[in-house]
């Protein structure tokens, strides 16, 4: 009976709330819309990262190096070095490749074979191919990974292959704080606009409320219909942010498919994901329930019936 | 059911409205309240609806201390009081049910045990029939009789009413005040400010006069209950 009692109530706010958004079409689309650009660009530049992630994902982590060994270093030598930098914990797989095998390669690829020929000895030195283990591609690992290679007498270069996706992987953490700069900011400006849109309206209803004050409404009963007008508004500018980022993915995705195709790929452009959304509309909700809380707290307990 | 005992009331601009006040109201009575405006009517009021709370002195109303009451704890405290105005505080953008049901609404009681009582209460004042209407469409008369049914939808064991039949013409005022008179007949406490002498004579109940914020006596239907006024 008493669940009934508080449900009936809850049911009660929640709809009053929803008539008087609906009463109100224009203002209502405004802030809605306000509030949905606001979760929508955060959202938009995190799926941005997402699918400049996996779009290059292969090579996002193809971190290896190539350690050249003096030339005259006896491939056992080589073999036996190998054996030594397989069990390092951070190295993940080690490949011999003989200076013979290299040479072959060279031949077969580069189209010099005829060239190559009139070579008298190989010119190319044994080498081993380093790949490190998947969390151990960070710039300070990697680095002392090239000095426990570079320290042996017997090698002559470490070549770091991929420095690229070492930048790469960089500019990605920039943007990912970006993002993250991006929500806080615009999380605050949703908890203002919802604030403020909620203060108008404690403002524009306060003969009401002081009338429910005076019959012996509760400031928690007062309050009430204002938190749910907050959460509607989050909920409805997350939904509108969806669609804004679902039709922003339709209008890219015919260009970046050719992009990708240019590139040999066959890469399509991703929508928001489960967890995405989650977040959007998570986030969405919980912003404006504490806006309008926030906004309630402050401006509730001042109207006192007379 | 109310107790007044050598209230004084000092508002924050320095006035002193009432004066080591004392009276008590028993369950059941109908009480007026009356004086000159600016005599402490008002005050007295709002003192036992807990609009205001007394500067010295202690007002007892259904057995508890206004005084020390927790605010957490006024809201219930209010439900136990009807409240009748001048001007009606009806809301203008909600029909009359809803306005009616306003008290029933925030206690929580199940939404057909608010049906059934909005009814009755617009029974009572002659208004079933009208629950769709909004007030502006409704009469002075008729507006000030929705918030009488407000004030009693739910029940309360007191009813206070500030100057009911301020805008109301001889016949109707009679007529709320009969109306008032009705509950107070099936037990309910009923106490009314106002300065129309001619309705104070016609319904002959007991009468505390206020002068300056104290009490001046006891009118027509003088009772020992007044303990002192000075």
């Amino acid at each position: 009976m008493r669940l009934e009692v508080y449900g009936t109530r809850h049911a009660q706010a929640l709809l009053g709330s929803l008539g008087r958004l609906q009463r109100n079409p224009l203002a209502t689309a405004l802030t809605l819309l306000v509030i949905g650009l606001a979760l929508a660009l955060p959202a938009a530049l995190g799926l941005f990262i997402t699918n400049a992630q996996s779009a290059t994902g292969g090579l996002g982590r193809a971190v290896d190096m190539s350690v050249y060994l003096q030339p005259g270093v006896p491939l056992a030598k080589a073999q036996q070095l190998a054996g030594a930098a397989r069990q390092r914990p951070d190295v993940a797989q080690v490949t011999v490749i003989a200076a013979d095998q290299g040479l072959a390669e060279f031949r077969q690829y580069s189209g010099f074979g005829a060239a190559l020929d009139a070579l008298k000895s190989n010119p190319l030195p044994n080498v081993l191919h380093v790949v490190p283990r998947r969390d151990a591609t960070g710039a300070a690992d990697l680095e002392s990974l090239r000095r426990y290679f570079a320290a042996w007498p017997e090698v002559d270069v470490v070549q770091l292959d991929t420095e690229w996706v070492l930048r790469f992987n960089a500019i990605l953490a920039v943007l990912r704080r970006l993002v993250l700069i991006a929500a806080v900011l615009l999380g605050a400006g949703v908890l203002a606009v919802v604030g403020n849109t909620i203060r108008l309206e404690i403002l524009n209803r306060r003969a009401e409320i002081e009338v429910t004050k005076l019959v012996g409404g509760s400031n928690a009963f007062v309050r009430r219909p204002f938190l749910y007008t907050g959460l509607l508004y989050g909920l409805g500018g997350a939904a509108l942010a969806w669609v804004i980022l679902e039709a922003a993915v339709l209008v890219l995705d015919q260009p970046v498919a050719t992009l990708a195709q240019l590139y040999g790929s066959r890469y399509a452009l991703a929508g928001p994901s489960g967890p995405v959304l989650g977040a959007l509309f998570g986030g969405g909700v919980a912003l404006g329930w504490l806006g309008a809380w926030i906004s309630a707290q402050r401006h509730l307990r001042s109207i006192e019936p007379q | 059911m109310i107790l007044f005992e050598r209230v004084s009331k000092r508002y924050p601009n320095g006035r002193e409205a009432l004066t080591n006040v004392s009276f008590r109201i028993d369950s059941g009575e109908m009480v007026f309240l009356t004086g000159r405006s600016g005599a402490g009517k008002s005050t007295v009021l709002k003192l036992v609806a807990l609009l205001e709370r007394p500067t010295r002195g202690t007002v007892t109303v259904n057995g508890k201390s206004t005084g020390t009451l927790k605010a957490r704890h006024i809201p219930a405290f209010r439900r136990q009081i009807g409240v009748v105005f001048q001007d009606h505080k009806l809301l203008a953008d909600r029909p009359v049910f809803d306005n009616v049901a306003l008290p029933l609404v925030v206690a929580g009681s199940p939404l057909k045990e608010v049906d059934k009582r909005v009814r009755a209460a617009l029974d009572q004042v002659g208004l079933l029939g009208k629950e769709r209407m909004l007030p502006a469409e409704l009469s002075v008369g008729e507006q000030q009789r929705v918030g009488i049914a407000r004030a009693v939808v739910s029940k309360p064991p007191l009813i206070i009413a500030d100057e009911p039949t301020g805008n109301l013409d001889p016949d109707l005022s009679l007529e709320v005040m009969r109306l008032l008179r009705r509950f107070s007949d099936v037990g309910v406490t009923v106490l009314v400010a106002t300065h129309d002498q001619h309705i104070v004579r016609e319904l002959a109940k007991r009468e505390i006069v206020l002068a300056s914020g104290e009490i001046q006596g006891e009118g027509a239907d003088a009772l020992p209950h007044v303990v002192a006024s000075k």
